[in-house]
């Protein structure tokens, strides 16, 4: 499950609730799609999401004990694990859509889907004390979900980071992934963590920027992301 | 002309230097290429791995224009050129859909064609005291094949100072422009240290087919210039 509470003008997005690796099952997604769904509603110029778990990991990716339970056949669990890659899908178009600047706060592991999350963000923040950011595909010999892929290629723009995050499974500790250029900053300890991302999303917040404009921008940028993610780009906005 | 042998996990393919010590592309190496790498491709289990590499001061400098230029009639050379370009691009698409990680160990200049071969493997490692990867192109008044700007585009983040600017880049400016893992201090230590990293990916034992998958997810533009198509969902879950 995840919590949404308003700080200021930073919105947080908690990822909580009785699993402490927050694995992604249609509970929790449907508890993000709807926070992040309430979060487009209610923004504001000067609305600000930062995005963090609770406890030592941020996001340990699908639940693959969920996909696993309950499947008798291993057709059905490919079913399950399909479901959830549909399921997710919806959450990073919302996150990359979200008409206002997107912080991460990774306060543990981020894995897979997890890592997914984190980096759909604008900028993405990471307690260095413990914790890697790993996308785990290779390892478990899944292919990457069209969008996971789409998403890496956009945010990872150096063809020898993308190799070894994707292709190779390295597991990226914080100071790693900053000279990666994944990760804006390292902090010693996930509160510090927040906090920074706390004072980010303040600096963020008093641009006030328009929120559509902020959304199609980002977009732009994004495109090919976009497009496997079915966003379009709305016409000119403009505040002139 | 080329050689495959099985070392322990790896495939080894080495270009040999019998015929031309520039181990440059002509139909007969370009064939011996694709029939040895898709030996590779039939043969591949979980925990091996493939590293390419040469004999000689040339990892491998380009097609093969002396054969081109040796046809009499400027078309017929035209023809040949064409030739070599339609099928070296069977060896690079073989190359990107292997279902095991490749390892190139780049001990000499790879130019055109040759650099193109190198930086179609997931890994290239570089002698440091001499030789270059080079694109010369550009020097030379040619265009590039569709499917070397793709791979440029996918692999190389400062293409341009490659492919339009016909810089000539030593092992060290490869590896600060992310081309290039490591730069080994000789031929043979660059050979060693591509199969101790072919050894370390083998151990992996990383399913083959999944692999394969994400490699051409990272490659979209590539693979949809040279025609390899996404396979449906693949899953051991």
């Amino acid at each position: 499950m995840c919590s949404l509470e308003k700080r200021g003008n930073v919105w947080v997005l908690t990822l909580d609730g009785e699993d402490p690796q927050h694995r992604f099952n249609p509970t929790l997604i449907d508890s993000l799609l709807s926070a992040l769904s309430r979060l487009a509603s209610q923004a504001t110029p000067g609305s600000v999401l930062l995005t963090t778990g609770h406890g030592k990991f941020f996001s340990n990716g699908f639940d693959l004990p969920w996909v696993r339970a309950a499947a008798a056949t291993s057709s059905a669990a490919t079913d399950r694990l399909q479901s959830l890659v549909d399921s997710f899908r919806p959450v990073v178009a919302a996150i990359l859509s979200l008409p206002m600047p997107t912080i991460a706060a990774v306060n543990g592991h981020a894995s897979a889907a997890g890592f997914l999350l984190a980096i759909s963000h604008d900028y993405v923040l990471m307690r260095a004390d413990r914790g890697v950011l790993y996308m785990a595909e290779v390892d478990l010999g899944l292919p990457l979900p069209d969008y996971f892929a789409a998403v890496m290629r956009s945010k990872i723009r150096s063809p020898a980071t993308l190799r070894d995050v994707v292709l190779g499974g390295a597991k990226v500790t914080a100071g790693e992934a900053v000279k990666m250029g994944i990760v804006e900053s390292a902090h010693d300890s996930a509160e510090s963590t927040v906090e920074a991302a706390m004072r980010l999303g303040e600096v963020l917040a008093r641009r006030k920027w328009m929120g559509e404009v902020y959304a199609e921008i980002r977009k732009s940028l994004n495109p090919q992301a976009c497009k496997v993610l079915g966003l379009s780009q709305k016409a000119i906005v403009s505040k002139i | 002309m080329c050689t495959l042998e099985k070392r322990g996990p790896l495939f080894v393919l080495t270009l040999t230097s019998e015929d031309d010590e520039q181990h440059r592309l002509n139909p007969t190496l370009l064939s011996s290429l694709l029939a040895a790498l898709s030996q590779v491709k039939s043969q591949a289990t979980a925990a091996t791995a493939l590293v390419t590499t040469a004999q000689g001061r040339f990892f491998c400098n380009g097609f093969d224009f002396s054969w081109a230029r040796a046809a009499a009639d400027p078309h017929v050379a035209r023809l040949r050129l064409r030739c070599m370009s339609d099928s070296l691009r069977p060896v690079i698409a073989v190359l990107l859909s292997l279902p095991i990680p490749t390892v190139a160990a780049v001990t000499g200049h790879a130019a055109a064609a040759g650099a193109v071969l190198a930086l179609a493997h997931d890994y290239v490692l570089m002698r440091g005291d001499r030789g270059v990867l080079y694109m010369p192109e550009l020097d030379l008044g040619i265009t590039l094949p569709d499917y070397f700007a793709a791979i440029m585009r996918a692999k190389v983040a400062a293409a341009r100072d490659l492919v339009l600017a016909g810089r000539k880049v030593r092992a060290e400016e490869a590896v600060e422009m992310g081309i290039v893992r490591s730069a080994h201090d000789s031929a043979e230590s660059t050979a060693e240290a591509a199969m101790r990293l072919g050894e370390e990916l083998a151990r992996k034992e990383w399913v083959g087919e999944a692999y394969a998958e994400i490699r051409r997810s990272l490659y979209p533009e590539v693979c949809d210039v040279l025609g390899l198509a996404p396979k449906s969902f693949v899953s051991k879950i």
